[in-house]
């Protein structure tokens, strides 16, 4: 049974349903019935938020790392050095935000265009 | 468009932070959310995604990694058992995010319902806006400021996705290469200026580091395992260091 078993206009959607909105809202929900019961200021609450973060900068890396779509073609040294530089720039300029994110882009597309 | 309300009225109506929230999105994050949303109407064009499913994705998910894992398993066929064991464990980490800003969104009165219905507009970007920007708000107006710019932010990256779809013909390969890489370096840059303590940094740290080694050793557990082993050790690391007695201090 997959996206193109049935030729009804309603399958597709029905599919998203169960495979995209519930497998990812579920989480969600559990999420919020969890958070509840949760003080800001408990050593649960800590340790949940650094799992969270944990998490995330795992999802930086792999879309660093492991990319998918056109930065795929690109060289892995071009994305890390670019990441990188990027965010010593960011450090150096009072953590402004928009300063790493030019700078990371500047180093990209300026390895793209020498052909990494 | 950054101008402060100066007569701020001293009885606020939910109706006016809905508003103050609603204006964030003309910000960084925002716009960098959009490119990435330039990028996936691109990718699922592509993938001979229809238009109207790849709204609906957007709208019904709106969670970028677990739209891409859905239409990777569309592409290939997979059944419908396996393609939700996919998206699910693609989207696990939205609940440990959901968890730690369940306490900064609510009020004494805030109701359950409200909370459920709001979280699905929780996604990294979101996620990361809300941490920047949430202490700063009164808290019995913090869901409807976070409803202002979240469901708003949605809102308009599904209009991105059905706008960019019809006239995508021609972005070039490296403006959509470019346009990917900038949510990374977005999410590194502003998760590392909020950080509120070593914790968060040095989980930080341990995340980017093990997140690709786990991918190699168990690609579809990778976010989970790094989250979990890095997060709990940053945390052990970080009450070893840090001066006890001071609970919660800044």
């Amino acid at each position: 049974m997959n996206y193109q078993a049935f030729d009804a206009w309603w399958w597709p959607f029905l599919f998203i349903l169960i495979a995209g909105w519930f497998a990812t809202d579920v989480w969600r929900y559990t999420g919020v019935l969890l958070g509840r019961r949760l003080s800001e200021t408990s050593q649960v609450f800590v340790l949940v938020r650094a799992v969270a973060t944990a998490l995330v900068a795992a999802v930086i890396a792999r879309l660093v790392v492991f990319p998918s779509g056109v930065l795929a073609e690109t060289a892995l040294a071009l994305r890390i050095g670019a990441a990188a530089i990027g965010f010593v720039a960011f450090l150096l300029g009072g953590q402004r935000i928009a300063i790493g994110v030019a700078t990371a882009l500047a180093v990209l597309l300026a390895g793209m265009m020498m052909g990494f | 468009m950054q101008s402060l309300p100066s007569g701020q009225p001293k009885d606020s109506t939910a109706f006016l932070w809905f508003a103050r929230g609603m204006r964030n999105i003309v910000s960084l994050p925002a716009l960098i959310l959009m490119s990435a949303f330039i990028g996936f109407a691109g990718f699922a064009k592509e993938s001979g995604i229809d238009l109207t499913h790849a709204v609906f994705m957007t709208a019904a998910i709106w969670a970028l990694p677990a739209q891409v894992v859905l239409i990777a398993a569309i592409q290939a066929g997979t059944a419908l058992v396996p393609t939700f064991i996919a998206v699910t464990l693609s989207s696990v980490r939205l609940m440990p995010m959901v968890t730690t800003l369940v306490p900064d969104l609510r009020a004494e009165k805030t109701r359950t319902l409200t909370l459920l219905f709001l979280s699905h507009f929780v996604a990294v970007t979101s996620w990361v806006m809300a941490n920047e920007r949430i202490g700063r708000v009164p808290r019995q107006h913090r869901t409807a400021f976070f409803a202002g710019f979240a469901v708003t932010l949605t809102t308009l990256n599904i209009i991105v996705v059905a706008v960019v779809y019809t006239f995508s013909a021609g972005i070039p390969a490296m403006v959509l290469g470019a346009l990917f890489f900038l949510t990374p370096i977005y999410f590194l840059t502003s998760l590392w200026a909020t950080a509120r303590d070593h914790v968060i940094k040095i989980a930080m740290v341990l995340g980017l580091a093990l997140g690709p080694v786990f991918y190699l050793v168990a690609p579809k557990f990778d976010l989970l395992l790094a989250g979990l082993v890095g997060g709990t050790l940053a945390f052990f690391i970080g009450r070893r260091f840090s001066a006890k007695g001071k609970g919660g201090g800044q």
